[in-house]
């Protein structure tokens, strides 16, 4: 399946992934960032709960310097 | 010295948060995060805005990040919504950063009208303010210096109004003192200079006018030395506070007064 994860597309194994299984692949765990699907905000607590399917648009975002 | 009783009750309250420093400032521009870590400790100050972007997947992924170099237990941060041009981009920024920093609701609102000069848009920063204190932000707002669109970011529930002094990152100075002036006499809320400030001076004026605070970036970041700029940019803020708390003297436009007793000369 493919993903689209902030701005590329990604290519995945299988018809659906966790969050929690996608910040594994992406090396992502332990650090700080927040997830947001098809324009919703996944929260934390739901990282097991649900499912990324083919075709979603993904945006992990972290914080940079900024004034 | 300074008044120790002056000193102590003087901390800058937002939304119920007290904070020692009236200096606020961006982490961005700088070299590199050592270099914003030290400018921001020779600052004094405890807010620190932050922007919020996609994060760099795949290459460099152990590399530390802005937040490791300014931890949460000492810093407060000031996710902002730099780069959004409607309410719509705006909003959806800030709940993000508020799902990032685990709840956190202080925020600073910004949304912009035109790339050229990043002039606000004081119509979408409204209609997004209203939502975001909907759903229980605290709204720190960068906006114009047109004192109506100051007043009606109060009434409807902002925390803190900031104008701008000039343009952003123009270190153009306070370009319209009088307009700051009638946005601090109206405003119940604090007001804190937002952008503009191009040296020391720039901010002690803004003190003197009677800003609660000011924020500021560039002037640090991109000073020759930032470090030293970001020390100067602490007392410039304190002696423009104390200047204004003390009471400037009145102006005698035309009419001289000598310092020195008039009885007594030596004839």
């Amino acid at each position: 399946m493919k993903i689209n994860i902030n701005g590329n597309s990604k290519e995945f194994k299988g018809d659906k992934i966790t969050p929690k299984q996608l910040i594994n692949l992406l090396k992502l765990e332990g650090k700080r960032f927040a997830i947001e699907r098809n324009g919703e905000i996944i929260p934390k607590n739901h990282f097991n709960g649900i499912y990324i399917n083919d075709g979603d648009k993904i945006e992990i975002i972290g914080a940079v310097g900024g004034g | 010295m300074v008044d120790k009783k002056l000193k102590n009750n003087d901390k800058l309250i937002i939304a119920n948060r007290s904070f020692d420093s009236r200096l606020l400032v961006g982490t961005g521009k700088y070299k590199d995060f050592k270099q914003t870590r030290a400018a921001i400790d020779a600052s004094g100050s405890k807010i620190v805005t932050v922007a919020i972007r996609r994060i760099n997947l795949g290459q460099n992924s152990d590399e530390p990040s802005l937040l490791e170099f300014l931890p949460s237990n000492e810093f407060t941060y000031l996710p902002n919504t730099a780069g959004c041009y409607s309410s719509d981009e705006a909003v959806r920024t800030l709940r993000l950063a508020r799902e990032l920093l685990d709840g956190h609701n202080l925020v600073k609102l910004e949304v912009l009208g035109d790339p050229e000069t990043l002039y606000p848009n004081v119509v979408d920063t409204i209609n997004a303010a209203k939502i975001l204190i909907k759903d229980g932000f605290d709204v720190m707002v960068y906006t114009s210096d047109d004192p109506i669109i100051a007043k009606q970011l109060e009434d409807i529930g902002c925390c803190a109004i900031m104008p701008l002094a000039s343009l952003i990152g123009s270190g153009m100075g306070i370009l319209n003192p009088w307009n700051l002036e009638i946005i601090i006499d109206k405003s119940n809320v604090p007001v804190i200079v937002d952008a503009g400030v191009g040296t020391a001076s720039d901010a002690s004026i803004a003190m003197e006018l009677g800003c609660d605070g000011v924020l500021m970036n560039t002037a640090i970041a991109l000073a020759k030395n930032p470090v030293l700029m970001a020390s100067a940019m602490k007392k410039a803020i304190e002696s423009g506070r104390e200047a204004f708390i003390a009471g400037r003297m009145d102006k005698k436009l035309y009419t001289a007064s000598p310092s020195s007793p008039v009885k007594g000369l030596i004839k």
